[in-house]
């Protein structure tokens, strides 16, 4: 079982212009597994492979992924810990070749034991951060997070030696989902980026997540390129765009039109790869014909899509510039600068009720549609980059939350 | 805020908002909050992902005037039932109501479970939000009186 590397995949496509899609996409049993990975790429498109882990598993409840698998009650995800390598080797073998690379999500914390069973399996992509699986998902103090990915990213950069080259994608463009500022989730990006490089990874995709205007989409993910190429220049790395993770629209046609913005989007700006969202979305977990639905409705935006065009300036890239500097000002090593920035409210993600967050910024979808910071608190911005909302009632929270949802049901 | 100032401290509830222990959601309980906020009341949220010890230890510190339990991921039926047991342990009087997507199908028979089960509300239709602004209106007279 031959793996290449998920880098050298990703370039290989965008050298021939193609996008590459990924769905979510995991269930506990092993034959469903290989069944769901088998789809994927029997999709007719570009595309890498997804096993996404439980949640007893994402929380290090490994005890209850074994009673569910004793008693046969349902998991949300393949559990990877707990089955043993050969079996999930038996999962990926003749599926996961060079052009079929497999990636592992996880949303964890604390994620060594998932690397090391990944690794065992003989996989070596996978995804998260330091900060992006710690702030919106648990309840882990951010400096353990910290300390538990750097053991992860040594975990992952020593399987170099068996002539591996691990992949390691930062989560940190799709904080909360939706209402997270687009310099905020550029930031976190690059920041997790520069912390997996410290720590051994040289091939990695900082991510962003589509919001709610695709000019200001654009040009943040140009600021994410300037800036990866700028802090980045000596390890691989690509873009990864994610179709829309808020509240999402619940017509088929809404779903389906906002997951062509998305394919869109990732064409305009270069992004390499994409993770689609299905019409499921809103609903339910998709099934594995939705997701593969979901993959050729994306490529064939992509392949319609133009490259390039105007990119407007509104102060993305000098606001994500100033929080990453004022970071890597904190401490020489980018795990300490990261606890300290999260503790002074450098990096403090809206609504995010997790315990090490300051939780004095707020964010709102201004009149345009447009992603505006209305409270900036202790966030080292330049001046007068918040716009007075208006107000912060429940009724406007819900207004900006289901603003995309509203926008793309009704269109 | 504002509106609110003229509550009295003696309306004024205290009030614990939480996810349960297998739901990572969080918006839910950011809205929430700021419902209940508005309405004049004190608001501890505990976040998602709370396990049932937690719940338990916090919300007996806290010994708030009511103990507000929000789901979506679909799980909420099956985590509430397993987490209500021990909660009423701890207080035994005190209203704990539940609302939220709480089961995976659209299904009904889950709120008469779910109140015997010890939940004093149950709020999961269409016009949840303001039927859950009137009972905890209600409430909140009760305790003035």
């Amino acid at each position: 079982m031959t793996g290449g590397s998920f880098g050298e995949f990703v370039a290989r496509a965008a050298a021939a212009g193609e996008l590459v899609v990924q769905p979510r996409m995991g269930v506990a049993g092993p034959a469903r597994m290989r069944a769901g990975l088998a789809a994927v790429r029997g999709a007719g498109v570009r595309a890498a492979g997804t096993i996404t882990v439980d949640s007893f598993t994402r929380v290090g409840d490994h005890r209850a992924v074994r009673k569910a698998l004793d008693t046969g009650a349902e998991l949300n995800g393949y559990p990877i810990a707990a089955h043993p390598p050969e079996t999930t080797r038996a999962v990926l073998d003749g599926l996961r070749e060079p052009d079929f690379p497999v990636q592992v999500r996880h949303g964890s914390a604390c994620p060594q034991k998932i690397v090391a069973a990944l690794l065992a399996a003989g996989l070596d992509a996978t995804e998260g951060g330091p900060l992006s699986y710690c702030l919106p998902y648990s309840r882990v103090p951010v400096a353990e997070s910290v300390r538990a990915w750097a053991e992860s990213c040594l975990l992952l950069s020593d399987a170099r030696e068996r002539g591996a080259r691990p992949h390691l994608e930062s989560f940190g463009g799709c904080m909360m989902g939706q209402l997270c500022p687009p310099s905020l989730l550029v930031a976190i990006s690059v920041l997790e980026g520069l912390f997996f490089r410290q720590h051994g990874v040289d091939s990695m995709s900082l991510s962003y997540a589509q919001q709610t205007d695709a000019d200001q989409d654009a040009e943040a993910v140009a600021a994410l390129r300037t800036l990866a190429a700028e802090h980045l220049s000596d390890v691989d790395w690509h873009v990864v765009l994610y179709t829309y993770m808020g509240v999402f629209p619940r017509t088929p046609h809404g779903a389906t039109a906002l997951l062509e913005r998305s394919a869109e989007l990732a064409v305009r700006t270069g992004a390499e790869r994409l993770i689609v969202k299905t019409t499921a979305e809103a609903h339910r977990i998709p099934t594995v014909a939705e997701n593969v639905a979901a993959l050729v409705t994306a490529a064939a935006a992509a392949a319609r899509a133009r490259p390039g065009g105007e990119v407007e300036d509104t102060g993305v890239l000098a606001e994500a510039r100033a929080l990453v500097e004022a970071v890597l000002d904190l401490a020489p090593d980018v795990g300490i600068a990261l606890v300290r920035a999260v503790e002074r409210g450098y990096l403090d993600v809206p609504y995010c009720l997790h315990q090490d967050n300051a939780g004095r910024t707020r964010a709102f979808v201004d009149g345009d549609g447009r992603l505006q910071w209305s409270r900036t608190g202790a966030l080292p911005l330049p001046a007068g980059r918040a716009v007075p909302a208006a107000d912060h009632t429940a009724d406007e929270l819900l207004r900006s939350l289901t603003h995309v949802e509203r926008t793309f049901d009704r269109g | 805020m504002e509106l609110d100032a003229a509550r009295t401290d003696s309306a004024r509830l205290d009030i614990v908002v939480s996810g349960l222990a297998s739901d990572a959601h969080t918006w839910n309980l950011v809205y929430l909050q700021l419902v209940l906020e508005e309405m004049g009341h004190r608001v501890t949220n505990l976040g998602a992902c709370v396990p049932d010890g937690m719940l338990t230890s916090r919300c007996g510190q806290a010994a708030p005037d009511l103990v507000v339990i929000s789901s979506v991921n679909g799980h909420g039926f099956q985590d509430a039932r397993r987490v209500i047991g021990p909660l009423r342990a701890r207080l035994a009087s005190t209203p704990v109501v539940i609302g939220g997507k709480l089961g995976v199908d659209g299904a009904g028979g889950r709120e008469e479970v779910l109140l015997a089960a010890g939940f004093d509300a149950v709020f999961e239709d269409g016009d949840a939000i303001p039927a859950f602004r009137r009972y905890v209106d209600r409430l909140a007279a009760g305790v003035r009186s």
